[in-house]
C-alpha cells in the first residue's frame, strides 16, 4: 500500500496550484492511492545499479548557431493576454517573492 | 565595523551573470538590454505551448570560458526543470544545471593574495522582470504587477563560491575580482547596474573554531557597495540575536538600500520543493575535445596577469594610477598602453588618456595604437597642452585621422621657441609689477604670463613651454 | 479514392483541389453534429489553400506530394491564428500566433488542412471521454468511443471526412484509435517527427504520426512529415526515410515475434485475429516464432508514473498570466488556483497531482526515479527481442470500441486500455496498427507490429502484407 494520506494530497494540490474541494480530495486520495498501489509491481524489484533512461536516445550536443531570428509582433502576442497594460503583461499582486 | 571579538562570518556568494550573447538561451530571440516590453519574444521565450528550446552554441562556449578562467572542471552535464510558480517565469519552470553542471571545482584569486574556491559555475536561463505598481513600489504594497519577457531566456552563468568567505570587505574584492575576470572572458559585460551581474550572498556567523551556523540568504544584490553593506549588516544582525539568546532562522532576506538593513523576504519551509527532473526537451551536453580547445585558444589573459603587465611598466604605482588600470583592463584597453611603452612613450601619460579620455568615448573602433602613441608623444614632448591633446584624442576617436593632421586642422601648430620668445619679452615688458613679483618668486604669477600668452596666440601655446621661456628670463 | 490517388489525379489536373476540399466540407457538415469529431472547421482557409494547390497546377509548378488531400489536425497541433485548445477550457479561444513543423510541412506538400479535432483534454485519456468539449463518437458505431486520445482524428478518418489525419501518440493514443475505428494508425520511432508546435503532454513519450485508411497512406503522409527540424533538440539526425518505395518489399525471410504479453487479457476475437495475421505472414514467407516479454507487464506503472511527472511540468504553463482562461483572485497566486482549478478536468487535475507527487521530494527515488529504471528494463528487453526478430506483433488493444461511461468510473481500468501500446513509447521505438479481423458486434480489430527504432519501412511493408490479405 502506498499509504498516501489525505493531507499529503492536499499538499501536493497547493504545489501544483489546484484547489479541491472536500469530495475531490477524498476521491483522489483513493483514486491516487489505487494508481500508486499498481506500481508496487514496480517498486518491488532491486533495480539498484540499473541506469535510469530519461530519454529514448543518446544524442549529445544538439545546439543552435548564436544568430538573431524574428521576434513575433508585440501586439499579436499582447492580444492574446487575458489583461495587458503599456506594452507588458498585467496580473494582479505578487505575493512574496521568488526570483 | 568588526564583528564583536570571538566571532566570525562565513560568506559564500551566488553571482549570476548574463552572457553577452546576441540571442537568448533557447531561441533566436535577440539578448539586449533596454528595449521596449515585450519585443524580443517568441513562442519559446514566452513559453507558448508547443514550443521547444534550442540550446544557444555560444552561450555553451561562454560557460566554459568562464569556466577555464575559474581553473574548474568541464565535464559532461545535462539541464533540470526546477518547477516553481512565478509569473516572470513563462513556462512556471526555469531550465537549468542541476547534479550535473558544465562547470565544477575551480577558485580565483584575490588581489589580498587570498582564494575563494568555486564550488560550480553552470548555465541557467533567466526570468522575465515585473514591475509593481501600487502605493509602495515594493512587492508587498503593489496591486497589480506588469510583466515584461524581454530578459525571459537570456542565458546566465551562476556562479556559487565555496563558504571562503570571511569578511564583507573580502566579498566585495571577491565580487571584483571576479566581475573583472567574467569581462576579461568576454562572456559579461559586468554591468550590475543594468542587472547583468546579480549577486546573492549566504551569510552565518559562528564564535572561532566552532561549526558553521544558520544561514541566510540575502537576494539580489545589485552594487559592490550593497553587496559590503547587507553583508556587514546581516552578520551583525545575527551575532546580536545569538548573543541575545536567539536563533538565526534559514530563510531568505531583502535588502532594503535606503534604509540599509535587511528583512525577511520568506521562510525556508517545505512548500519549497522544485521537483528537479530532467527536462526532457534537451539532450545531454558533452563539448568534445575540439570544441573546448576552441574556447581556450580564444581566451586571453585574465585580469591579475595584465594589471601585473601594466604595472611593470610604470614602476612604482599611485592608488590613483592602480584605479586607472582596474578601468583600462575592465576595458580590454591596455594595448595602447602597451603600444605607448613599446614606442618608447611616457606611459604615464598614456595610461592616464586611455582611463579618461579612451574609457569615456566607450567606442575606440577608429583610433589607432600609432595615433595614440603620436598624440601621447606630442603632449609629453610639450608639442600639445593637456587641453590640446585631449581635444585631439576625441577628435580622433570621433572621425579617425592622424594626429598631426588634426592639431594642424584645429590650429594646433606649435609656435617656434622664437616667436613664443618675443611674444613673452613684449608681456613683460608690458606688465612690469606683475613680472617683478614673479621674479621675487610669487610662482603663482606665471598661470598670469600663461594666460596673457594664451589670450595672444588664441590658444596655440604650450603652458610648459611659456613657463620655460618666464624662467629663462628671472 | 485513397489519398495517395487523390494527390496524383490532382498532380496531373484531373480533379481540382478545391473540389476535394469542398467534398470534405460536406462530408464533415454531414455527420459533424452527430460524431463530434472537428472542434474547428476552417472553411475559408481550407478553400484558399486548395486554391492556392489549383493556381500551382495551372502555371505548371509542383504542387507537393499531398497536392490537394484534406487533412485533419489534432487540436493539440498548432497551426497559425486556428483556435488551438487541446480540448480544454483552459486554452479555449487561444490562437496560436505559429505554426507546428508538421503542419509547415504538410502546407509545403500541397495537403490541405481542414481544421482541428477533438481529443482527450491534453491527450490525458483513451476515449475523447474527457474533452471538455464533449466526447466524439465512433463513426461505426455512435454508442461506442472512437478511442483516444486522439479519437477526432481517428473518426475523421474512419467517417471518410478526410482521407488524411494526424494524431499524436504519447501511450498508444494513435495506435488505439486507430484499431478502435477501423484505420491504420503509426507512432513513428520517437525523434522521427518533429514535435515542435505539439503541446506537450509528455514530452520523452510524445510523437506525431499519421492515421490513414490504408498503409500506402500512412507511408507517404508520414514521409511527408518526417525527418530533421532544428526546432526540436530531440529530432533525430537524419532526412525523411524512404517508405513509400518500401512498401512492396514483404515479409519473405523476415522474423517475427508473437509476443505472449501483447495478448495477455485480450477478447477472444482480438488474439484470434492476431493469430491469424501471424498465419498470414508465414504464409508470405515470414518466421513467426512465440516469445515471451516479462518486463512488458511493467510498462503501465511505469508509464502513469513518467507520463504524469512530465506532464505536471508541461502543464504548469497554464496559469492565466499570458493566455487562455484567467479567473480574477486577490493575488497572483490565487489567480493561478482558481484558474488551472476552473480550466482543467478530473482527469487533467488527476494526472497533475500524481505526477506532482512522483517528483516530489521524499518520493522522486521510490517512484518516478524507479519508473526510470523500469524504462531501461523495458528498452533493453525489447533490444534483446529483437537480436533474434526483425519485428514483433501483437494486439493493439485488449478490446473493440467500448461504450461510452463503461470506464470513466475507474481511472485503472481506462489506463488498462493502453497496456499493449505503451512499453513501444518508453522504448521510444517504433509500433503500428493496422485493422484486421473482426471482434465483438462485428466491429473492426487491429493488429499491432512493433519495431526497434526507425524500422519503419519494415513495420509498414509488413502491415501492406496483412492489408492485402485482408482486402483480397
Amino acid at each position: 500500500m502506498s499509504g498516501l494520506t489525505r493531507a499529503e494530497v492536499a499538499h501536493v494540490a497547493k504545489l501544483a496550484r489546484l484547489r479541491l474541494s472536500d469530495e475531490e480530495l477524498d476521491l483522489f486520495t483513493v483514486q491516487l492511492a489505487r494508481i500508486l498501489d499498481h506500481a508496487a509491481d514496480m517498486q518491488s524489484l532491486d533495480l539498484t545499479g540499473v541506469v535510469a533512461t530519461a530519454h529514448p536516445y543518446d544524442l549529445i550536443n544538439v545546439v543552435r548557431e548564436d544568430v538573431v531570428r524574428p521576434s513575433l509582433d508585440r501586439d499579436a502576442v499582447l492580444a492574446a493576454a487575458p489583461d495587458a497594460e503599456d506594452g507588458c503583461f498585467a496580473v494582479p499582486r505578487i505575493m512574496g517573492e521568488e526570483s | 565595523m568588526a564583528l564583536p571579538e570571538g566571532w566570525e562570518m562565513v560568506v559564500g556568494l551566488e553571482v549570476h551573470t548574463e552572457l553577452r550573447t546576441a540571442t537568448k538561451m533557447f531561441c533566436g530571440c535577440a539578448n539586449v538590454f533596454g528595449a521596449e516590453a515585450n519585443t524580443n519574444v517568441c513562442p519559446v521565450c514566452l513559453g507558448l505551448p508547443g514550443s521547444l528550446p534550442v540550446l544557444n552554441e555560444r552561450a555553451v562556449s561562454m560557460a566554459m570560458a568562464i569556466g577555464m578562467a575559474l581553473h574548474a572542471t568541464i565535464a559532461p552535464s545535462t539541464f533540470h526543470r526546477k518547477n516553481y510558480f512565478y509569473p516572470d517565469m513563462p513556462k512556471d519552470f526555469q531550465i537549468s544545471q542541476y547534479d550535473l553542471p558544465i562547470n565544477s571545482g575551480g577558485y580565483l584569486d584575490l588581489p589580498d593574495g587570498s582564494r575563494v574556491r568555486i564550488e560550480r559555475a553552470h548555465l541557467e536561463e533567466d526570468t522575465g522582470k515585473s514591475t509593481h505598481l501600487g502605493v509602495s513600489g515594493r512587492i508587498h504594497g503593489a496591486d497589480r504587477s506588469l510583466v515584461d519577457y524581454n530578459r525571459s531566456g537570456v542565458p546566465l552563468v551562476e556562479i556559487v563560491s565555496g563558504p571562503d568567505i570571511r569578511s564583507a570587505a573580502q566579498a566585495r574584492l571577491y565580487a571584483s575580482e571576479l566581475r573583472a575576470v567574467l569581462i576579461a572572458t568576454g562572456a559579461s559585460d559586468g554591468r550590475m547596474e543594468e542587472g547583468s551581474m546579480r549577486i546573492d550572498a549566504n551569510v552565518s556567523v559562528r564564535r572561532s573554531g566552532e561549526p558553521f551556523g544558520t544561514r541566510c540568504e540575502i537576494k539580489n544584490l545589485n552594487s559592490l557597495r550593497s553587496l559590503h553593506r547587507a553583508i556587514e549588516f546581516e552578520a551583525q544582525r545575527q551575532v546580536k540575536l545569538i548573543e541575545s539568546g536567539g536563533v538565526v532562522r534559514q530563510e531568505t532576506r531583502h535588502w532594503d538600500e535606503t534604509v540599509g538593513a535587511t528583512s525577511t523576504m520568506r521562510v525556508k519551509e517545505e512548500a519549497e520543493d522544485y521537483r528537479y527532473f530532467r527536462e526532457p526537451d534537451l539532450v545531454d551536453l558533452a563539448p568534445s575535445a575540439a570544441w573546448q580547445q576552441r574556447v581556450a585558444d580564444a581566451l586571453g589573459p585574465m585580469p591579475a596577469e595584465r594589471r601585473a603587465a601594466v604595472v611593470a611598466l610604470l614602476g612604482e604605482v599611485s592608488d590613483a594610477q592602480r584605479d586607472a588600470i582596474d578601468v583600462v583592463i575592465d576595458l580590454g584597453l591596455e594595448r595602447f598602453v602597451h603600444a605607448t611603452h613599446a614606442a618608447g612613450g611616457d606611459v604615464a601619460v598614456a595610461l592616464a588618456r586611455v582611463a579618461n579620455e579612451l574609457a569615456a568615448a566607450g567606442d575606440v573602433s577608429k583610433l589607432t595604437e600609432d595615433a595614440f602613441v603620436a598624440t601621447v608623444a606630442m603632449e609629453a614632448g610639450g608639442q600639445l597642452s593637456a587641453t590640446q591633446a585631449k581635444t585631439i584624442l576625441a577628435d580622433l576617436l570621433a572621425s579617425g585621422g592622424e594626429p598631426r593632421a588634426v592639431a594642424a586642422a584645429r590650429g594646433f601648430e606649435q609656435l617656434s621657441a622664437d616667436s613664443l620668445g618675443g611674444i613673452v619679452s613684449a608681456l613683460i615688458d608690458a606688465n612690469p609689477d606683475e613680472w617683478s613679483r614673479f621674479r621675487d618668486g610669487d610662482d603663482k604669477l606665471a598661470q598670469f604670463f600663461i594666460g596673457l600668452v594664451m589670450r595672444e596666440t588664441k590658444g596655440r601655446a604650450n603652458g610648459k613651454a611659456v613657463i620655460a621661456e618666464l624662467h629663462a628670463r628671472r | 479514392m485513397n489519398a495517395t490517388t487523390m494527390a496524383e489525379r490532382v498532380r496531373r489536373g484531373e480533379i481540382a483541389a478545391t473540389a476535394l476540399a469542398e467534398e470534405s466540407l460536406r462530408a464533415i457538415r454531414a455527420r459533424n453534429e452527430e460524431l463530434n469529431v472537428f472542434l474547428h472547421v476552417d472553411e475559408d482557409g481550407a478553400l484558399a489553400t486548395a486554391a492556392r494547390v489549383d493556381d500551382a497546377v495551372a502555371r505548371g509548378e509542383d504542387p507537393g506530394r499531398l497536392a490537394g488531400v484534406p487533412i485533419a489536425l489534432k487540436d493539440n497541433l498548432c497551426q497559425v491564428g486556428i483556435p488551438t485548445t487541446c480540448s480544454s477550457r483552459i486554452l479555449e479561444g487561444w490562437r496560436p500566433p505559429y505554426s507546428a513543423t508538421v503542419v509547415e510541412r504538410l502546407l509545403d506538400a500541397g495537403a490541405v488542412p481542414m481544421g482541428k479535432t477533438n481529443l482527450d483534454e491534453f491527450a490525458m485519456g483513451s476515449s475523447t471521454e474527457t474533452s471538455a468539449f464533449g466526447p466524439t463518437r465512433n463513426p461505426l458505431d455512435p454508442s461506442r468511443v472512437p478511442g483516444g486520445s486522439s479519437g477526432g482524428s481517428a473518426a475523421a478518418v474512419a467517417a471518410a471526412m478526410t482521407p488524411l489525419a494526424l494524431g499524436s501518440d504519447t501511450g498508444g493514443s494513435i495506435r488505439q484509435p486507430a484499431a478502435l475505428c477501423g484505420i491504420v494508425g503509426v507512432k513513428p520511432t520517437y525523434g522521427l517527427v518533429s514535435r515542435y508546435g505539439l503541446i506537450a503532454f509528455a514530452s520523452s513519450l510524445d510523437q506525431i504520426g499519421p492515421f490513414a485508411t490504408d498503409v500506402a497512406d500512412a507511408a507517404l503522409l508520414l514521409e511527408v512529415i518526417a525527418g530533421h527540424d532544428p526546432m526540436d533538440s530531440t529530432s533525430l539526425p537524419e532526412p525523411a526515410p524512404s517508405l513509400v518505395a518500401h512498401l512492396g518489399d514483404g515479409v519473405a525471410g523476415r522474423r517475427i515475434g508473437l509476443v505472449r504479453e501483447l495478448l495477455d487479457g485480450a477478447d477472444e476475437a482480438i488474439v484470434a485475429s492476431v493469430r491469424r495475421a501471424a498465419s498470414v505472414l508465414e504464409a508470405a514467407g515470414a518466421t513467426v516464432v512465440e516469445l515471451s516479454i516479462p518486463e512488458l507487464h511493467l510498462g503501465l506503472s511505469a508509464y502513469y508514473l513518467i507520463a504524469p511527472a512530465e506532464a505536471s511540468s508541461n502543464l504548469a504553463r497554464y496559469d492565466g498570466v499570458r493566455y487562455g482562461l484567467r479567473i480574477n483572485d486577490e493575488d497572483v497566486t490565487a489567480m493561478n488556483e482558481a484558474t488551472r482549478t476552473a480550466g482543467f478536468g478530473a482527469e487533467v487535475k488527476r494526472r497533475i497531482m500524481l505526477g506532482t507527487y512522483a517528483l516530489s521530494a521524499g518520493y522522486y527515488d521510490a517512484y518516478y526515479g524507479q519508473a526510470l529504471k523500469v524504462r531501461t528494463q523495458m528498452r533493453d528487453a525489447f533490444r534483446r527481442a529483437y537480436r533474434d526478430v526483425d519485428m514483433l506483433l501483437g494486439a493493439t488493444t485488449p478490446s473493440v470500441a467500448f461504450t461510452f461511461g463503461s470506464k470513466t468510473n475507474d481511472p485503472m481500468a481506462m489506463y488498462l486500455s493502453d497496456v499493449f501500446t505503451i512499453p513501444t513509447n518508453l522504448a521510444g521505438e517504433a509500433a503500428l496498427s493496422v485493422p484486421f479481423g473482426r471482434g465483438e458486434a462485428d466491429l473492426p480489430t487491429g493488429v499491432q507490429l512493433l519495431g526497434p527504432g526507425r524500422s519503419e519501412a519494415r513495420l509498414l511493408a509488413a502491415a501492406k502484407v496483412l492489408e492485402d490479405a485482408e482486402r483480397g
